[in-house]
């Protein structure tokens, strides 16, 4: 495999909470290559949203947070870059897509202001040719009447026309990687099909790579080919689509599947199993793997020791130690 | 022509709120000329009094020839058809009509309000700014203490304490007045020198308001600080200054507007302290001086121009506030 897009290698987080320092991420490697869909699943507190942060370099500034490890784009540490070299790639290189279109777009503002400005501050271009851009990138999204929406506030979008506005913003200067945080939680069924159509169509005609993070298995078999699931900070599995969905190595990713109704094993009316127990809080993370007070398989040695994340099989990965195929006691 | 531009719809609702406002100025002026009518005393009370010898016959004559005899409801009357043709009537304390009066003193009273309330709503903005991009660290901490301090210290003393500061033990400023008499300077030096007499009091009007408004952006900055446009306007790769300048202050600088309308309108009441403090010619002074004198015409056309002005200053916020606030439709 050539270099990829982006590297993750290594990287924490940890944000500071009454005097002490709690990981959310930790240890975590990811790597996108050009043009690829990865997938980050995992429930809400994993650290999927934290990752794309410190990606995008978003997160609080020390000493409330510290982040350490890699994460190269082309090459580029940005978790080295000093800010303004940052600040140059953000909207450019990459970009990003949030949850909430509703509050994301600054209300006092116009639309095509807001787009004109994430064209104009990375290209040398008049106020007019930004413009012109900005019309052009509504049409991109597919908003009907572009040019005369251009000059309409945000109040004045339904929510899903916000998040095609969001794509907009993210697509002003071509990036070659969008990161889209749970583009379509916060969205009706419908148009939650029609903004991920937009997105897959959008990388398939400019081709960027695309870091896809969500909680909902039925948009990860939609759009990704890969897939990194995520635990309590760390990565608990990786593998392309197909091999996931049909066989799921490690015991939270098979947990997730029985939970999740397009997964789960035919034959109506049956109650979906869900996952005993909940996430452990940052502050009190069990000495060995994060997922063994939960796991049905869990075994003495998954208690004390933490299992490293190892090649499980046809390009996969697993941190679990019966993934592994180590022996297990009976 | 298109009726719905927003130009048209800006003229229609500016045209119904002035036409709105007819009858609350009448009312107002009702209410004050009752108000004052019920205070013991009258014009011609203080002149008998500091005549020194009066006698009754006198007093009597004084209220006849000022028109004080007849029955209020008719005093009323004429009060108010005079007023609603401009004419506020005549000032028998300075044998000069009223709106001449105001006329000359009207000009002192809005560069004091004028430059108090720039260096206030500048000041305070620039501080809060300051304050919530640097929260918790020793710049907000000073910041956030001198904000308190002149938010709690009253009015006058502050004044005062200025004038012995600042005029008599430094003698940088001059200790009262509108302008150096006598000197016949025309042109950028009377300016300057206007400006050097209106420095202490527009200061020292403007101190509690500037801590106000240093508290109200300071917070409503952390607020907005933390919103998704803000992260989403960082994403885009916009330079911190535009960041904070303009996508968060946009939105914190609402309530700030509310407030401004709201000094405006309690200036005058302020200016009344500081322009006694400072001796500067201004309403306010005069104002409280026909409350002594018992001069009732020159008190209601005062207080005549602060409830129009009043009504201008919540007209002009409301239709500043549609401009910033797009949410908001001018109604």
């Amino acid at each position: 495999m050539t270099a990829p897009l982006l590297a993750v290698e290594g990287l924490s987080v940890r944000f500071r909470s009454g005097g002490r320092m709690l990981p959310a991420v930790d240890g975590l490697d990811i790597a996108i290559a050009a043009g690829e869909t990865v997938a980050v699943v995992g429930e809400s507190g994993c650290g999927k949203s934290v990752t794309a942060l410190a990606i995008m370099g978003l997160l609080p500034a020390p000493p409330d947070c510290a982040v350490a490890g890699r994460a190269a784009l082309d090459g580029v540490d940005l978790l080295s870059l000093p800010p303004e070299g940052l600040r140059r790639l953000r909207g450019r290189a990459m970009a990003m897509v949030v949850q909430e279109p509703r509050t994301s777009l600054n209300p006092v503002f116009t639309v095509g202001d807001q787009i004109a400005e994430a064209v104009r501050v990375h290209t040398a271009c008049s106020a007019r040719a930004a413009r012109a851009r900005a019309v052009e990138l509504l049409e991109l999204v597919r908003i009907p009447d572009a040019a005369r929406r251009l000059d309409d506030y945000p109040h004045r979008f339904s929510g899903g026309m916000r998040q095609r506005v969001m794509i907009a913003i993210a697509m002003a200067c071509d990036p070659r990687l969008l990161i889209a945080d749970e583009p379509t939680t916060a969205l009706d069924v419908t148009i939650q099909a029609q903004i991920l159509d937009l997105l897959g169509d959008l990388q398939a005609r400019f081709g960027m790579a695309l870091l896809l993070i969500t909680h909902d298995l039925g948009v990860v078999a939609r759009m990704a080919r890969r897939v990194v699931v995520m635990y309590a900070g760390r990565k608990v599995e990786e593998a392309p689509l197909r091999p996931l969905f049909a066989a799921p190595r490690h015991p939270y990713t098979q947990g997730l599947m029985r939970a999740s109704p397009h997964h789960a094993p035919a034959g109506g009316g049956r109650r979906l199993a869900e996952i005993p127990g909940v996430v452990p809080p940052l502050d009190a993370l069990p000495l060995g793997c994060a997922f063994a007070p939960r796991c049905p398989v869990a075994f003495d040695r998954c208690r004390d020791e933490r299992p490293a994340v190892l090649p499980a099989g046809d390009g996969r990965l697993a941190a679990c130690f019966r993934a592994a195929g180590e022996a297990a006691p009976a | 022509m298109n009726r719905d531009r927003p130009a048209w719809r800006l003229a229609r609702v500016v045209l119904r709120r002035l036409l709105q406002a007819v009858p609350i100025v009448l009312g107002v002026l009702v209410v004050n000329f009752l108000i004052l009518r019920l205070a013991p005393g009258d014009i011609a009370d203080v002149l008998a009094g500091e005549s020194g010898v009066a006698t009754p016959g006198y007093v009597a004559e004084l209220r006849t020839r000022f028109g004080l005899d007849r029955p209020v409801w008719v005093q009323l009357f004429a009060y108010v058809s005079n007023a609603a043709l401009l004419d506020l009537g005549w000032s028998f304390r300075h044998a000069r009509p009223v709106a001449e009066l105001i006329a000359a003193r009207l000009v002192p009273t809005l560069i004091l309000m004028a430059a108090s309330t720039t260096l206030a709503v500048g000041l305070g903005i620039v501080l809060g700014v300051l304050a919530a991009r640097r929260v918790n660290r020793p710049i907000d901490a000073v910041i956030s203490t001198l904000a308190l301090l002149c938010y709690a210290t009253p009015l006058f003393w502050i004044g005062l304490m200025m004038i012995v500061l600042f005029a008599v033990q430094l003698g940088w400023l001059p200790s009262g007045g509108f302008e150096t008499l006598g000197t016949g300077a025309t042109g950028l030096g009377r300016i300057l020198d206007i400006a050097r007499h209106a420095l202490m009091p527009a200061v020292a009007l403007a101190l509690f308001y500037l801590a106000l408004y240093t508290r109200l952006t300071r917070a409503s900055m952390l607020e907005t600080l933390t919103q998704d446009y803000v992260r989403t306007a960082r994403a885009k790769g916009l330079p911190e200054r535009l960041v904070v300048f303009k996508h968060a202050l946009a939105n914190a600088v609402l309530p700030t507007v509310t407030m401004t309308g709201v000094q405006i309108n309690s200036l005058l009441g302020g200016a009344v302290l500081v322009e006694t403090v400072f001796a500067w010619p201004g309403i306010g002074r005069l104002a409280y001086e026909a409350v002594f004198t018992r001069d009732h015409n020159l008190l209601l056309g005062i207080l005549f121009l602060s409830s129009v002005l009043v009504i201008l200053v919540n007209l002009l916020v409301d239709l500043l506030y549609a401009v910033l606030d797009p949410r908001i439709e001018a109604a």
